[in-house]
């Protein structure tokens, strides 16, 4: 037991500075997602048929793919293709990224689509644009509206870092794995790594229901209650 | 095998309380095959926790409960043995969703009697039949309506040979033309000898079928008797007062052709003068 | 890009061999996955104090952690206690436990949704509370979990991929393995998404048309 002990003493500080690296990948992709994702959101709502169709298709294969797949597709393949060179970290974070876009979209779409013509149509009446309507009045209720499907997003992305392990970014799991190999101690390693895991996955949410909680509106709770993802 | 001479049910001192709020303050009281016990009383007075309590779907937190002499024990392996012997019709009806009319009536047989499919089926077609529902048997509870579902209901207890039924205001969550079907099915099982307690507002229902009428309030049992004396010759004062009030509410009219004589109304109208 | 021949001899059969693995993996993992899902659910929802702390403790882990943690876990951790799996036994097994703990919350979710009255209907026939929730409760639930139902096991096309990263020769795996010797990445993992594609919306027809077999009416509703 004492040698575990050990181990675990001198792994943890290496694991921890994994723990940065993949919490730069979620927070990096979650932002990726989100820049990307609302206005694919917005162009997909109001934007007309054609667009639609085009994020429709965006969408279907960036949530039909598995991530192994893209991750080898783009850092093996496009990313040689055209040229670039990319470090595997900025790979991963760019299709984790793209990934999360997909995803975020719809959770925003579904959003904007719960709030119903109504807001819109009472923001146009007053002489509001298009634009400074979905600015300032559909926007700011839809993003509230999305913080639980926020939630779930950032548990599924912190999950899927781990796979970066496949194209050698070095995470949690990447060094996890070199020091079970080298320590012959997989089991220990292991739990420790899952253990961390879990940690972050259930601190973020806390912390994601302090943020709802705080920009919360008053009495507007019950229609936030439908399923948006 | 030996008839039981005493009672079906016997309810000895039942008292349930959620929290500060006592619900059943120690009722008690006897049931005899073939009779039809109305329990009526205000809203909320405990009548529908008392039925719950009959069939342990509620457990009382002291008293009694004897089913033909036997005593109803809450434990887990014994309970669905005594509740086999007990129907219990809801105010909601609580019909199976996921399954048709027929289904419903079918899965006690089937589950708990252990009988195979086409008994059960057979039985369950002739208990529909009773309730007058034989050709919405493979329609789905969604597809029927109020009256039509409460029927149902009915039925399904009735597929288990019950000793006794419990109905807990069976009309009170219908719309007011479906009430009469309902009650029509329940008046013919009390005429053709089934053992019923029934909590209801139906007063009409009351004064026609009860052989008893047991008037609740508070938790306590304040008054019972036939319906001759409940309704026109009541003991209490609280029991006179709460008439009057139902009367009002439902009609002294009601559902039923009246039974009282020319005397007696005058007599009541007097001491109405007194009381209003 | 590729010659046709080059592709007929060469590639087609090894990815078709590991399309064929990687549907084994799905079809070898969907029934343990829900009949776990179903497990935790009813233990979560019915059980005593100590199944139902049990089995939230069982969630929290199993969707905490990420798959591949647990794949490793399971492949290169057991061994040093003594228990060999098999690769493809190893992979099924996490894909069961992990996705068994999402399916238990949508399957959670649909017993939750259903009225109190059908368990207080069904205990007042008679039946126990076992054969209540086998009867009654579950076949409602399981209908209305099944849209959450089968998006999991959309995860389970998806992230079978995994699979790869303990030695099982999936399709991705055979993919990663021809493209590295010939050096055709992108085009193998261009014709290996559409493959997932394909299984991914053959998952979902299946889904649309179990929806409309089993379907009863007011089921939206939950009856009235």
């Amino acid at each position: 037991m004492e040698d575990i002990f050990e181990l675990l003493v001198r792994a943890v500080p290496f694991l921890l500075q994994g723990t940065g690296v993949t919490m730069s990948l979620v927070i990096g992709s979650l932002l990726i997602g989100f820049f990307l994702g609302v206005p694919m959101a917005i162009g997909e709502v109001y934007g007309g048929k054609t667009i639609a169709r085009i994020i429709g298709i965006y969408v279907w294969f960036f949530r039909g793919v598995p991530i192994l797949v893209l991750l080898f597709l783009f850092y093996f393949g496009l990313f040689n293709l055209i040229g670039l060179n990319l470090p595997a970290f900025l790979s991963g974070m760019i299709v984790l990224g793209l990934r999360s876009t997909a995803y975020q979209s719809q959770v925003f779409r579904g959003s904007i689509q719960s709030l119903g013509r109504g807001q819109m149509m009472a923001a146009e009446s007053l002489g509001l644009t298009r634009t400074g309507a979905i600015i300032h009045v559909i926007l700011p209720q839809a993003l509230r509206l999305s913080i639980p499907g926020w939630s779930n997003e950032y548990c599924i992305l912190l999950k899927d870092t781990a796979i970066t392990y496949a194209i050698g970014v070095m995470e949690i799991m990447t060094r996890g794995n070199f020091i079970a190999t080298t320590s012959y101690r997989p089991m220990p390693i292991f739990l420790t790594c899952a253990v961390i895991f879990i940690i972050l996955t259930y601190g973020g949410i806390h912390l994601l229901h302090v943020l709802e909680r705080s920009v919360r509106i008053p009495g507007y709770d019950e229609r936030t209650k439908e399923a948006i993802y | 095998m030996e008839e039981s001479r005493g009672p079906v049910l016997r309810v000895e001192d039942i008292r349930k309380s959620y929290g500060d709020n006592n619900v059943l303050n120690g009722v008690s009281f006897d049931v005899k095959l073939g009779d039809t016990k109305v329990i009526i009383g205000p809203s909320g007075t405990g009548k529908s926790t008392l039925l719950r309590c009959i069939n342990h779907l509620d457990i009382p937190d002291s008293g009694k409960i004897f089913l033909n002499g036997e005593e109803v024990h809450g434990s887990k392996k014994n309970i669905s043995k005594y509740r086999r012997q007990i129907g219990f019709v809801f105010q909601d009806f609580n019909l199976f969703d996921h399954l048709t009319a027929l289904g419903n009536v079918m899965l006690g047989p089937i589950r708990v009697l252990n009988m195979s499919k086409e008994e059960a089926r057979e039985l369950a077609r002739t208990e529909l039949d009773r309730v007058g529902l034989q050709d919405k048997a493979d329609l789905y509870p969604a597809q029927l309506s109020g009256g039509q579902q409460q029927r149902v209901s009915i039925a399904r207890t009735l597929a288990m040979n019950p000793l006794l039924i419990l109905f807990d205001e069976p009309t009170s969550a219908l719309d007011p033309e479906l009430i009469g079907e309902v009650l029509e099915v329940m008046r013919n099982l009390a005429l053709s000898g089934m053992t019923m307690v029934v909590v209801t507002h139906e007063m009409g229902f009351a004064r026609s079928v009860a052989n008893e009428i047991i008037f609740m309030e508070n938790g306590k049992i304040l008054e019972q008797g036939p319906p001759n004396k409940i309704f026109y010759q009541p003991e209490l004062e609280r029991t006179k007062r709460f008439m009057h009030k139902i009367s009002e509410l439902y009609g002294r009219e009601d559902r039923e052709p009246q039974v009282a004589e020319n005397q007696d109304n005058e007599r009541r109208d007097n001491e109405l003068e007194d009381d209003v | 890009m590729v010659e046709f021949d080059f592709f007929r001899e060469i590639i087609f059969p090894k990815l078709m061999e590991g399309t064929l693995m990687t549907i084994v993996l799905i079809v070898l993992s969907v029934i343990p996955q829900v009949l776990i899902g179903i497990l935790i659910a009813v233990g979560r929802v019915y059980g005593n104090k100590v199944i139902s702390r049990l089995s939230l403790v069982y969630v929290v882990f199993f969707r905490g952690t990420p798959l591949l943690v647990l794949l490793f876990i399971l492949y290169y951790g057991l061994p040093t206690l003594g228990i060999y799996l098999h690769p493809i036994l190893a992979a099924v097994a996490g894909f069961a436990m992990c996705g068994g703990a999402y399916q238990s919350e949508y399957i959670r979710g649909a017993i939750q949704s259903i009225k109190a009255g059908q368990m207080r209907a069904a205990l007042s026939l008679g039946l126990t509370r076992t054969r209540a929730v086998l009867f009654v409760i579950l076949p409602q639930a399981l209908r209305r979990a099944l849209p959450g139902i089968s998006n999991e096991i959309t995860y389970l096309v998806k992230y079978s991929s995994l699979a790869f990263m303990i030695t099982v020769i999936e399709l991705t795996g055979a993919g990663k393995i021809i493209a590295g010797r010939y050096f055709i990445y992108t085009y193998i993992f261009t014709l290996i998404a559409a493959v997932y594609l394909v299984l991914v919306s053959v998952v979902t027809r299946v889904q649309k048309s179990l929806e409309v077999r089993y379907r009863y009416p007011g089921i939206e509703s939950g009856g009235r």
